[in-house]
């Protein structure tokens, strides 16, 4: 037994943590909610960090989500506004299972950062589809790529304006080609959910410790009746909780990485729980940082709400906590 | 002898007050209050009211009241709230301030204030916070200075998170009148006005975007001795009655909750629950509505104290982070309920109920931080209600 990521893994977390910290500013998320995208897709790609997931042959680093999880976190904590979940977690693996021509056709193209990729599932929305140059479309008993001028997308404005959403029109819908059907495309399907969701649950362990950074630093400088607010009680209660929230949520993201990557029959399970677990703590960071900054974090000037607004965008992404915990439950109780 | 029923007099005046709503509520909601856009159409909506005699039903006649019982304000709210109207622009005006003016104010005051209040000729807003001054309220820096020849005072520093400061004419604010004394004595309670020299008004976006805040900046500008209301550097004590009125009864009524539980209920009846949380959210909901028929029975229980001659004790705490934090519960069951909509805002095309529910959540986290943070309500719960020792 050994619960803890290799020097690589955490060089390479290191590595894209400064980069995040240098060149993803909340300056660039801001820009983002005005509709210019960051220009970073480029720069991640040739750090391997888009194509972490694609198969070395093809331009990839050949790595899974064990590797995935720390950078998914680091994503989180700058609030990056660009599509990695759905590229990197959810698409390119799930390319890579079905292999050949299609993998070979696509996979070089994700991995260089010349294709941007979404999977929408049923009726979900699916996140910055707009640039998405390969949409994959979990349906009901097949999983098909929908070929560009095969769709038209709805903007749906939702609160996270950095993430903008949309809708398949379903009049215009009619379909592409099929990558599997069957009982082959509900696995590729829910493996790519469960991907998604765990790395959203990785991501918003990343923001809920970066809005604990942020209210740590500002109750240590804010004064009132003399003294730091963070010297009362009930300010270093609302803080410790989050500290007690994410120091149990980690290591169940953490564990549900290593499922997947093991092949662990209850990978699943486990991404849930990781899904559960991460929205939890992310909650909890939200309502406690807001409260901790009084007034000054409920406005626009003030960074904080890029990240809350994030964390309400990603609750319901790839399942919310309820429909995961349903899966738990099911496993526990049958 | 205990009897929860309405009286026929009461029932009768919420008939009176239903029919009038359902014969003149706008058919089409009101836009958000807090915009630019907005605020002239509720401004114009509040002033029908007031003509109507329905603004501010419990004042006197003579300020446009219609010298209804605290009972009737409660009944009138209910329907107010029911038939989906939104909060109101003047209720920092008529609701925090005004019962401050009818317990301190001159006689010259209430009669100049009051009518132009209801009438929302005068839309008022409370210019209490400042950057280094929120929770601290005494640590105010803002000064009045006197000006003997013009007989009254200069006012200089800058106030923050003014509710609706962009809209408004007014303010009622504390500002140092004597820098020597004690942080709390030296404090005058003056109503300003907006409208002069030596005031910048700022617009702030609040959390939702809406441009509800404002920072007010003052240069010189001018209060008279006639604009001091409670007293010359006694403007604390008038302040804890208007934080009284604040976190007790007026801000928040009853009728509220109650109205945005029966829309969720609603809501649950038009959409359900998602499959795989139907028992949870069903719960959810439930507990949303419960809360609110707890809040309105705990408000039965103060009106019955405050009618029998009772005032407002820090009991106006419990109540503030009641309503508070039942407000967060409610949206978020709402929220629950919509799944995968529930990110979705105005403008979205499978928004449900134009993504009002999202922005009401937001709304509702403010609840904990103003008319002091719920951290604050606490220390007064556990230290002036339960008698633990202060540090
Ligand atoms: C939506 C909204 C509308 C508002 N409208 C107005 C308005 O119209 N006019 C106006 O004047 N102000 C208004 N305010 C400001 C409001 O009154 C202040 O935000 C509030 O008093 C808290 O002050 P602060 O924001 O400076 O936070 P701070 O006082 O800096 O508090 C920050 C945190 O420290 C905690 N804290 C501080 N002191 C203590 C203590 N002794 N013990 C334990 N915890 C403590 C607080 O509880 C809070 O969690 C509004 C605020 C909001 C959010």
């Amino acid at each position: 037994m050994h619960f803890a990521f290799s020097d690589d893994q955490l060089a390479f977390r290191d590595a894209v943590r400064d980069f995040l910290v240098r060149e993803c500013p909340p300056s660039v998320v801001r820009s983002a909610w005005n509709g210019e995208p960051s220009q970073l897709w480029p720069q991640l790609a040739d750090m391997g960090v888009v194509g972490l997931t694609v198969p070395e042959a093809m331009g990839g680093l050949g790595m899974d989500d064990l590797d995935l999880v720390l950078i998914m976190e680091e994503t989180g904590r700058a609030g990056l506004p660009e599509p990695l979940v759905e590229t990197t977690a959810v698409v390119a693996p799930l390319l890579a299972a079905i292999g050949g021509t299609v993998a070979a056709e696509h996979l070089p193209g994700i991995a260089d950062g010349s294709t941007i990729a979404v999977m929408t599932f049923g009726a979900e929305y699916a996140p910055w589809a707009d640039r998405a140059g390969l949409v994959v479309r979990a349906a009901a008993d097949t999983v098909e790529l929908l070929s560009p001028d095969a769709y038209a997308l709805v903007p749906q404005a939702n609160v996270d304006a950095a993430r903008p959403l949309f809708a398949l029109d379903p009049r215009v819908l009619d379909g592409g080609p099929v990558l599997a059907s069957g009982p082959a495309a509900a696995a590729l399907a829910g493996a790519a959910r469960d991907r998604g969701a765990l790395a959203v649950a990785a991501q918003l362990c990343g923001l809920a410790a970066r809005m604990l950074d942020i209210t740590v630093e500002y109750v240590k400088e804010r004064k009132q009746f003399g003294v730091p607010i963070g010297s009362y009680q009930a300010v270093k209660h609302h803080l410790a909780n989050v500290e007690l929230k994410l120091a149990y949520a980690r290591p169940v993201v953490y564990r549900a990485a290593w499922s997947r990557h093991a092949g662990d029959p209850l990978a699943s399970v486990h991404c849930s729980m990781a899904k559960v677990y991460a929205s939890e703590a992310a909650s909890v960071a939200v309502k406690a940082c807001l409260q901790c900054h009084g007034a000054i974090a409920y406005t626009l000037e003030h960074d904080l709400h890029l990240f809350m607004k994030r964390v309400w965008a990603l609750l319901p992404a790839y399942g919310d906590a309820r429909w995961h915990q349903s899966r738990v439950a099911t496993h526990v109780l049958g | 002898m205990m009897d929860l029923r309405w009286t026929p007099a009461e029932d009768q005046f919420r008939a009176e007050a239903r029919a009038w709503l359902e014969a003149n509520a706008p058919r089409e909601p009101l836009p958000h209050g807090d915009t630019f856009e907005g605020f002239p159409v509720n401004r114009a909506w509040e002033r029908r009211l007031f003509e109507a005699g329905w603004a501010v039903v419990s004042w006197p006649r003579e300020y446009g009241g219609r010298e209804a019982s605290l009972w009737e304000w409660l009944i009138f709210e209910e329907e107010y709230y029911r038939i989906g109207l939104p909060q109101r622009v003047a209720q920092n005006g008529i609701f925090l301030l005004a019962p401050s003016i009818f317990e301190f104010g001159t006689q010259e005051q209430r009669d100049e204030i009051l009518p132009r209040m209801a009438g929302v000729d005068d839309i008022w807003c409370q210019g209490w916070s400042e950057p280094n001054a929120g929770s601290d309220l005494a640590g105010i820096r803002s000064t009045g200075v006197r000006d003997d020849a013009a007989g009254g005072w200069r006012l200089h520093g800058q106030k923050t998170w003014t509710t609706r400061g962009a809209f408004a004419t007014k303010l009622f604010g504390l500002f140092r009148t004597d820098p020597a004394a004690d942080r709390h004595r030296g404090l005058s309670y003056l109503l300003v006005d907006l409208d002069q020299d030596g005031v910048d008004v700022r617009p702030v976006d609040k959390l939702d975007g809406d441009a509800g805040f404002a920072e007010v900046f003052f240069d010189g500008a001018f209060a008279p001795d006639s604009a001091v209301l409670g007293g010359v550097d006694r403007g604390w004590d008038v302040a804890m009655a208007t934080t009284g009125s604040e976190r007790g009864l007026t801000l928040r009524s009853p009728g509220r909750f109650m109205a945005a539980a029966a829309r969720l209920v609603d809501l649950h009846h038009r959409i359900g629950a998602p499959t795989h949380d139907e028992q949870g959210a069903r719960d959810a909901v439930v507990e949303a509505w419960m809360d609110a028929e707890a809040y309105q029975l705990n408000t039965l229980q103060t009106v019955t104290r405050l009618a029998q001659g009772a005032t407002m004790g820090p009991e106006s705490s419990v109540n503030k982070v009641f309503w508070s934090e039942m407000d967060i519960r409610l949206n978020e069951a709402a929220l629950r309920l919509l799944g995968s909509r529930a990110p979705l805002v105005e403008g979205a095309p499978d928004a449900v109920d134009h993504g009002a529910w999202m922005s009401s959540f937001m709304f509702a986290l403010a609840g904990p931080i103003y008319a002091g943070t719920n951290e604050i309500q606490r220390n007064v719960i556990a230290e002036r209600v339960l008698g633990l020792p202060r540090k």
